[in-house]
């Protein structure tokens, strides 16, 4: 492996993680919201949040550039107030990767909230807890397992992103070149084929890492019998 | 008075309306299965909203519609054991025990982790997790779990129905201790006829949730 091989799957892990510990705050809180909320509209928030599991990738990566690109109103917002600029940066990817996995970690995390037996939460409310003790004693451990498979689903989703990111922020070296663009990089241009295969193989394992983890963590939290996140 | 109840709730189709004064001891809700049991003791619990209604314990008022009085569950100090248990399942036995006695204030606790062991004779599953246990083990740590949280009452939902025979029996023995040694007001909700008239000093009966 070359140092810019190496240099590669370090943005990549660095995108990744960023979107994924970014993204779990927002993530729980709409799982919260849609497993224990009753509102009108539950329906469409939930639709939403979907949206970027079936939308081409490429769409929603034109929609960020929409969004946050020099011209869009949160590109704009982001650069008067905090001078961020997203579009051609890693962190640009870090957005996509982070609007990608989205979907798929607060599906699993909305099922382990769904799976703690409320009736143990109205148990400690007797003994004298408060509801946020209740919540954090209670709810929060009892859903862990869940919501560290939907983290680690999440990683594994960003660090396979490729539509999104390289409509958003293009193949930058060193910038926003993650595993993915950079095997579609080296197939644009013959005579790569051992590039390709190695990072192939890395991407491979560290997919496959992820999921095993994340369906270790699922079974932990006690989905049921045969219970998975995918 | 131990208990003034005077509550009613639609729930569903159901309504469920309940009114009983009961004197010191153990007071059993006995009706068949639907008529709204287990919906009165979440009540006196505080974790179900009666419609109307007025509940006290010992004097002290717990929930009034009509002067706007409405506990939380956390400050009834409400001793619940459930029929199933209901042990938290990511805590071992004696932080079970433990968990509503470290939230207790300090001059509300009236038993110590050690006094609860011995009373219940449960020194041996200390360690254990709630999923080892059986059946009868698990309700004895449920009732240590309730007597630790320092409660003013007992709430007991059909805590013998998921047990067989032998343990029932050894359970019953100990609902029949806490109530004759440690003189708590206990509303014991059954619809074993059998199991009230041996344990209840005040029986009431409830009629099948009216529909409509």
């Amino acid at each position: 492996m070359t140092g810019e091989e190496w240099e590669i799957i370090a943005l990549s892990l660095k995108v990744s993680g960023v979107a994924v510990l970014a993204t779990m705050p927002l993530a729980f809180g709409l799982a919260w919201l849609l497993a224990r909320g009753r509102f009108p509209g539950k329906v469409l928030i939930d639709a939403l949040v979907h949206l970027p599991l079936v939308l081409p990738p490429v769409v929603t990566g034109w929609l960020l550039l929409i969004a946050f690109g020099a011209n869009g109103p949160a590109g704009r917002w982001l650069a008067d107030w905090f001078g961020v600029t997203l579009m051609f940066r890693w962190t640009g990817a870090a957005l996509a990767a982070a609007v990608m996995a989205l979907p798929l970690m607060v599906r699993a995390m909305r099922l382990s909230i769904e799976a703690v037996d409320r009736r143990l939460e109205g148990a400690a409310r007797t003994l004298g807890a408060s509801p946020l003790r209740v919540f954090l004693s209670i709810t929060l451990p009892l859903a862990t397992p869940g919501l560290l498979a939907g983290a680690v689903l999440g990683f594994a989703r960003s660090i396979g992103e490729f539509g999104a990111t390289i409509t958003f922020v293009s193949n930058i070296p060193g910038e926003t070149r993650t595993i993915p663009l950079a095997i579609y990089g080296a197939l644009q241009i013959p005579g790569n084929e051992t590039v390709v295969t190695r990072l192939a193989i890395i991407a491979v394992l560290l997919s496959l890492g992820a999921l095993l983890a994340s369906e270790i963590l699922a079974r932990r939290a006690g989905y049921g019998k045969g219970g998975h996140v995918l | 008075m131990s208990f003034e109840i005077a509550v009613e709730r639609r729930l569903g189709d159901a309504h469920i309306a309940l009114s009983l004064t009961s004197a010191a001891g153990l007071t059993a809700l006995f009706g068949p299965s639907g008529a709204g049991k287990s919906s009165v003791l979440n009540m006196v619990a505080g974790l179900l909203r009666p419609d109307r209604g007025r509940i006290a314990v010992a004097g002290e008022t717990l929930f009034d519609s009509a002067a706007r009085i409405d506990l939380p569950p956390d400050r009834r100090r409400a001793g619940y054991v459930f029929q199933d248990g209901r042990l938290f399942p990511h805590r071992c036995v004696r932080d079970n025990l433990l968990y509503g006695w470290r939230l207790a204030a300090p001059d509300h606790r009236w038993m110590t982790l050690d006094e609860a062991v011995a009373f219940l004779g449960i020194g041996h599953l200390l360690e254990r997790w709630p999923r080892t246990l059986s059946g009868g083990e698990a309700q004895r740590v449920a009732i240590g779990r309730a007597l630790l949280s320092g409660p003013r009452f007992l709430l007991m939902d059909e805590p013998l129905a998921s047990l067989d025979a032998p343990r029932r029996e050894e359970i019953m023995r100990v609902i029949e201790r806490v109530r004759d040694e440690l003189a708590l007001p206990i509303l014991y909700v059954s619809h074993d006829r059998a199991e009230v008239e041996r344990l209840a000093s005040t029986i009431v009966t409830l009629e099948p949730a009216r529909v409509g």
